[in-house]
């Protein structure tokens, strides 16, 4: 059964038909086009489909689309401010916090929504704020890198 | 997943009017565990209805007993500094759910609900005296202490059309500490292998009063009365606490699946129990111990 709806994602309002049992993952990639989110194991362990709701981390796979209607969604693409990177982003870069890439964008939410909660964390904070998010590549250490260089960056 | 119809209440009456005789219908809070269970086969009914709007079911009230509406989640349980200080088990429990994600759309409610025995928060509300409210059109609120409300795994006592609207854990006496230990392999993401609750209350240096439960060793979450004798009357000494572990691998009825087998479970349910009720008498004493006391390490590890 369709249900119309609206989704306020990245600050722009977007009208989509989605069945009831429809994902936020599906609806942000299929219907809305955005496929910066990424689908990783679909079983809300991994966190590659990592996006915020209301400023919040949730894992879009097991969160229906139409509970997040009426609510804002910011998605990996509204990290950025238009061809400007964010200094998360940029740091990530910096010091080589992306390899394959896959589990970057859910990487990127932890860490943006870790920063706006926690301007200056430890090290230890920063691994507990990303053990939502598994990186097969990295060991992890460039990325904890990265997020204290940005926070500095940012302070 | 089939062809679902989708309702948003925003009052619960009005969820109670969707949900009706409870029949071809669920109720969603987070989701987490239901999305994830509708993947894994057991399909979604024909009608869900969303609860997250419902404004009143949101509030956290520790002003006396300690009543959390169903849609409080494991990051408010964490945060809230009551919780932490009075009924520190639920936070050392809601602290290792899942991730920060996880922690952010999970609820008291839906984990209460979906009756896994190996829920994080299960435990602790036991040794906690917890009651659930349960709330129907037709017969107003009944309350339901919740090793009631638990009849196995994924199931419980409410009946159908009748919605969770709170959990209520009684205030403290003076002198009482509890705790939440988990055995995992990982630190987040994780699901217990096996874990302990403990609640002690002391006069002096002696435990007057204890209850213990346990996690993952049984078809719902369990007492351990053989626990609870072992501590009940001693200081918490070392060998009262051999005693809780023995006691508790006693009335542990585990099972082999893909996390453990039944004997590992059953030989490390009396570890996880001993360190439980460690922490929660030292807690009793006022020491200071971290929340989550998972993972925890006896004497002389620096904790």
């Amino acid at each position: 059964m369709k249900h119309a709806a609206t989704l306020n994602v990245n600050g722009m309002a977007y009208p989509v038909e989605l069945e009831g049992d429809a994902t936020l993952l599906n609806a942000i990639r299929e219907d809305i086009g955005l496929t910066g989110t990424k689908t990783g194991c679909d079983d809300c362990e991994c966190g590659a489909c990592m996006v915020m709701v209301d400023g919040r981390p949730v894992n879009s796979c097991t969160y229906l689309a139409l509970q997040a209607e009426g609510s804002e969604i910011t998605t990996v693409e509204g990290l950025a401010d238009g061809e400007d990177l964010s200094a998360m982003q940029s740091a990530f870069l910096d010091k080589g916090g992306v390899q394959c890439g896959y589990c970057t964008p859910g990487m990127l939410v932890s860490a943006h929504a870790l920063l706006r909660r926690n301007p200056d964390p430890s090290e230890e904070e920063v691994r507990i704020a990303l053990s939502g998010n598994l990186c097969r590549c990295t060991g992890y250490a460039k990325i904890a890198e990265a997020v204290m260089a940005a926070a500095k960056a940012t302070a | 997943m089939g062809d679902v119809a989708f309702h948003t209440a925003t009052t619960v009456d009005e969820a109670l009017s969707l949900v009706g005789d409870g029949s071809n219908v669920k109720v969603v809070a987070g989701g987490s565990d239901l999305i994830v269970q509708a993947r894994g086969g057991r399909e979604l009914p024909g009608n869900v209805v969303a609860i997250h709007r419902i404004e009143a079911l949101r509030s956290l009230d520790a002003s006396g007993d300690l009543t959390l509406g169903a849609l409080v989640t494991h990051a408010d349980i964490v945060a809230s500094d009551a919780i932490r200080s009075t009924w520190t088990a639920l936070a050392d429990a809601s602290a290792i759910v899942g991730s920060h994600a996880t922690r952010n759309v999970g609820t008291i409610g839906g984990n209460v609900m979906n009756a896994s025995p190996a829920m994080e928060t299960g435990a602790p509300l036991i040794v906690l005296d917890a009651s659930a409210t349960l709330r129907s059109a037709a017969g107003g609120d009944r309350t339901v202490p919740v090793e009631e409300l638990w009849t196995g795994p994924g199931k419980t006592s409410a009946k159908p059309g009748e919605l969770l609207v709170d959990v209520v854990v009684p205030s403290l006496p003076a002198h009482s500490g509890s705790a939440y230990v988990r055995l995992e392999y990982r630190r987040a993401m994780e699901i217990a292998i096996v874990g302990a609750a403990a609640s002690v209350t002391l006069d002096g240096d002696t435990v007057t009063a204890a209850r213990v439960a346990l996690t993952a060793v049984g078809p719902t979450l369990l007492r351990s009365p053989a626990a609870e004798a072992a501590v009940i009357g001693t200081t918490g000494d070392d060998a009262a606490l051999e005693a809780v572990a023995t006691g508790a691998s006693a009335d542990a009825t585990p099972i082999s699946d893909l996390r453990a087998n039944e004997d590992y479970r059953r030989a490390m349910i009396g570890v996880i129990a001993k360190r439980a009720v460690s922490v929660a008498v030292r807690r009793a004493r006022g020491e200071e111990f971290p929340i989550p006391a998972t993972p925890v390490f006896m004497e002389g590890s620096g904790r």
